[in-house]
């Protein structure tokens, strides 16, 4: 035995990270929907560069290793994967709990049976909206809302956990309460209510789809009476609008302490968005090995902690709590990622967000909306 | 610990009685495992991960859908040598907070 050489040991960051908890795997970024929200980058990875069904599982095994223990398979739409399956074993096989996050479209009752054998945990379901008119506006897919029931009673005749995630927005939140209502017809364990962020592509259709405050405030009274009248039936999570709230929003739990996110061409990123904010490089999979990444890529360091906060932020007794808010969210409204989420009250940047507000309610209700391009070939 | 995700701002639910002859179960897509990297047991379930202690594990292990709350409370009374009426109320209280949450189901 001897000592370490100082020299060539690997340095370790003064205060580790508690290992991660959970990974969302972004499969791929094809999809058949396009819609205006979307969450994926602005440029998108094509499908020549994706990482082998191989490559997932080698990323699932250092998961494991690292500590993670849930695993979200998103995209894209993961089904859009013809080794979906191969991948989901995989992951089975890392002993990771496996959650499918999916339109849909491209699930086919065989494909589900087949996911069910391999082991599959938990089915997460996108609603764009209660009927097919509206919800296959927004998704740009004719069809697709019919699909969906489609898959919806097929995953409650196997018996997956089921959550149905609701992505609302000004033309869909006054329908709240029958979104709440097909999520419980559906057979939904969990509903997430989810206003739409805005960062990355969502930002060309903000006017469009910011709720108004009635609209926000009439939200948070509906969703409070479900969670009383639903309990034990239907779990509800609620991400409200937060560009009407008071305190900003604790994205990822602090940045890099509870989460990664690995995009279709291997790179680790602290969260889906990172890539709106310039000057970050992001480590690949496909060159570093996952512990290496978490505990010491730039990407994940730059934000860690608290050492990088402005003020308001660096005095404040709310920082341990909510990290700041959102990154994604300073950047997309200041220009400087280090700032204050504009949507605290605290902020001194709140004339950025006072003009959203006063450009979405000038927009009115039937301004244009973007649908999503394509991700290439 | 809980999985990052969407706001974890549920209201705390109040302890709800459970009837002595509900046969407690873990839902299907709800497990227990050993964590080897954080050396300790926890609870998985959609979008959750909760850490158990060994009173947790205890009565989750024996959450098997086949013994009644009531025979449950007796084993661990027996088990840990403690009051069955403290045990009733804790096993209760940690049981019907997971019932809220859909991470345990009170079969009749």
């Amino acid at each position: 035995m001897t000592a370490p050489d100082p020299q060539t040991a690997p340095r370790q960051a003064p205060e580790a990270p508690p290992p991660p908890i959970a990974m969302l795997a972004e499969l791929t970024h094809r999809c058949p929907l396009s819609c205006p929200y979307c969450s994926n980058p602005l440029e998108l990875t094509a499908r020549s560069a994706e990482l082998s069904a191989e490559e997932w599982a080698d990323a699932f095994r250092q998961a494991a290793a690292l500590g993670v223990l849930q695993l979200h398979l998103s995209g894209g739409e993961p089904a859009s994967r013809r080794d979906l399956e191969q991948i989901v074993a995989a992951a089975v096989e890392a002993e990771l709990y496996t959650n499918l996050i999916t339109s849909g479209v491209g699930l086919t009752p065989r494909r589900l049976e087949a996911l069910d054998e391999i082991g599959l945990d938990h089915v997460q379901l996108s609603l764009q909206g209660v009927e097919a008119g509206p919800a296959d506006q927004i998704g740009g897919y004719r069809g697709g809302f019919a699909r969906k029931m489609e898959v919806a009673r097929e995953i409650a005749r196997i018996g997956f956990p089921l959550t149905i995630n609701a992505v609302m927005h000004r033309r869909n939140l006054d329908r709240l309460e029958e979104t709440i209502e097909l999520a419980l017809r559906l057979g939904a364990r969990r509903l997430e209510v989810a206003c739409v962020q805005f960062h990355g592509w969502a930002m060309r259709s903000r006017a469009a789809l910011l709720p108004t405050r009635e609209q926000a405030l009439r939200a948070r009274d509906v969703v409070a009476e479900a969670r009383e009248r639903l309990r034990g039936v239907m779990v509800i999570d609620f991400v409200p609008p937060d560009y009407y709230a008071e305190f900003p929003k604790a994205c990822m739990g602090g940045w890099g302490s509870t989460g990664l996110n690995v995009a279709p061409d291997g790179r680790v990123l602290p969260c889906h968005a990172a890539e709106t904010i310039p000057g970050l490089s992001f480590d690949n999979l496909r060159r570093r090995p996952l512990a290496e990444i978490w505990l010491r890529s730039e990407a994940f360091a730059a934000f860690r902690g608290f050492d990088w906060m402005e003020e308001p932020c660096a005095s404040c007794e709310r920082k341990t709590r909510d990290f700041g808010g959102c990154r994604c969210q300073a950047q997309a409204m200041t220009g400087r990622a280090s700032a204050t989420d504009p949507t605290c009250s605290r902020s001194p940047d709140r004339a950025a967000l006072d003009a959203a507000l006063r450009e979405a309610a000038e927009a009115g209700a039937e301004a244009p909306l973007v649908p999503r391009a394509p991700a290439p070939g | 610990m809980s999985a990052p995700g969407p706001a974890r701002n549920r209201a705390p639910a109040p302890p709800a009685p459970i009837d002595p002859a509900a046969r407690p179960a873990l839902p299907r897509g709800v497990r227990v495992r050993w964590d080897a990297v954080r050396q300790g047991w926890v609870l998985l379930a959609p979008e959750r991960a909760l850490r158990l202690d060994q009173i947790g594990v205890a009565i989750l292990e024996r959450a098997d859908g086949a013994r009644s709350f009531a025979d449950i409370v007796a084993d661990l009374a027996a088990a840990y040598d403690a009051p069955p009426e403290r045990i009733a109320a804790d096993a209760g209280r940690f049981l019907s907070a997971l019932a809220a949450r859909r991470m345990i189901e009170l079969r009749p």
